[in-house]
């Protein structure tokens, strides 16, 4: 017994338009769209900072101080000034979209989106100002 | 596999987005602009070494390191595939992406398991 028939399956060339990579410079949403998608490497940055911070923390007063001592360096408040930004940028734009993201009801109603977004910008200024309380305490 | 998962990895990306958006702007502000520039004073090392020793502290930057990685990969993911066209190398992307986001929570558990 041979196998199966062989069939050249009907394969035609698609039609692609190309699309350049810079596509998203053509349009003012596109670009503001591609910039909140690179809010996270802004946010991948600072994370490694943070782990940074603790592995000096963890080898001693000498290896803070030399941590403290590098962000001081042009190159690096440059950076976080940026990430500043683009961090800022993340949190306004994630805040104002959750209510399109998830919708909260409260006894059968849903709760306008002014609410939610409301108390998003709430804790976020309860939970900054309790992290700079404990941070400036030191 | 990257598909079975990705309702896991949808829902790290928003967690760790929500603590990004959260507690980054107000850690970033000092530790990146306030302290380097002598606005404000940077906390001491014997005070940060003593807020470590406490669980709470321990748990709270295990979250505020790792969730916010796991975000980045999977929105730097996709951007990677729409803003550079890279839609063929998914499996290698996503790989490098999620494992570059694991990498960096094991250094943190390891660090904050063994600091003393």
């Amino acid at each position: 017994m041979s196998a199966g028939p062989h069939y050249t399956p009907y394969h035609p060339r698609w039609y692609r338009r190309h699309v350049s990579v810079w596509w998203w410079l053509q349009n003012r949403s596109y670009t503001r769209f591609v910039l909140r998608e690179l809010t996270s490497v802004f946010v991948a940055f600072f994370a490694v900072v943070y782990l940074w911070q603790l592995r000096a923390l963890a080898q001693g007063p000498e290896a803070y101080g030399q941590f403290l001592a590098r962000l001081k360096t042009p190159f690096f408040l440059a950076l976080d000034a940026v990430a500043f930004l683009f961090v800022l940028f993340h949190a306004i734009t994630w805040f104002n979209l959750t209510p399109k993201a998830m919708v909260v009801r409260l006894r059968g109603k849903r709760v306008p989106d002014w609410v939610v977004v409301g108390s998003n910008y709430a804790a976020w200024l309860v939970v900054s100002g309790a992290v700079a309380f404990i941070l400036l305490r030191g | 596999m990257v598909e079975r998962i990705t309702p896991l990895l949808w829902l790290l990306f928003s967690a760790g987005g929500t603590v990004a958006a959260l507690l980054f702007p107000i850690h970033l502000f000092l530790t990146g602009l306030a302290f380097p520039l002598g606005w404000l004073e940077a906390p001491r090392y014997e005070f940060l070494h003593r807020l470590l020793t406490h669980p709470v502290t321990r748990l709270y930057l295990l979250v505020l390191i790792s969730l916010p990685l796991f975000h980045w990969a999977h929105r730097f993911r996709y951007t990677l595939y729409d803003g550079l066209q890279l839609k063929h190398l998914t499996v290698l992307i996503a790989v490098l992406c999620y494992g570059a986001a694991l990498v960096g929570t094991a250094m943190t558990a390891y660090l904050l398991w063994t600091i003393r």
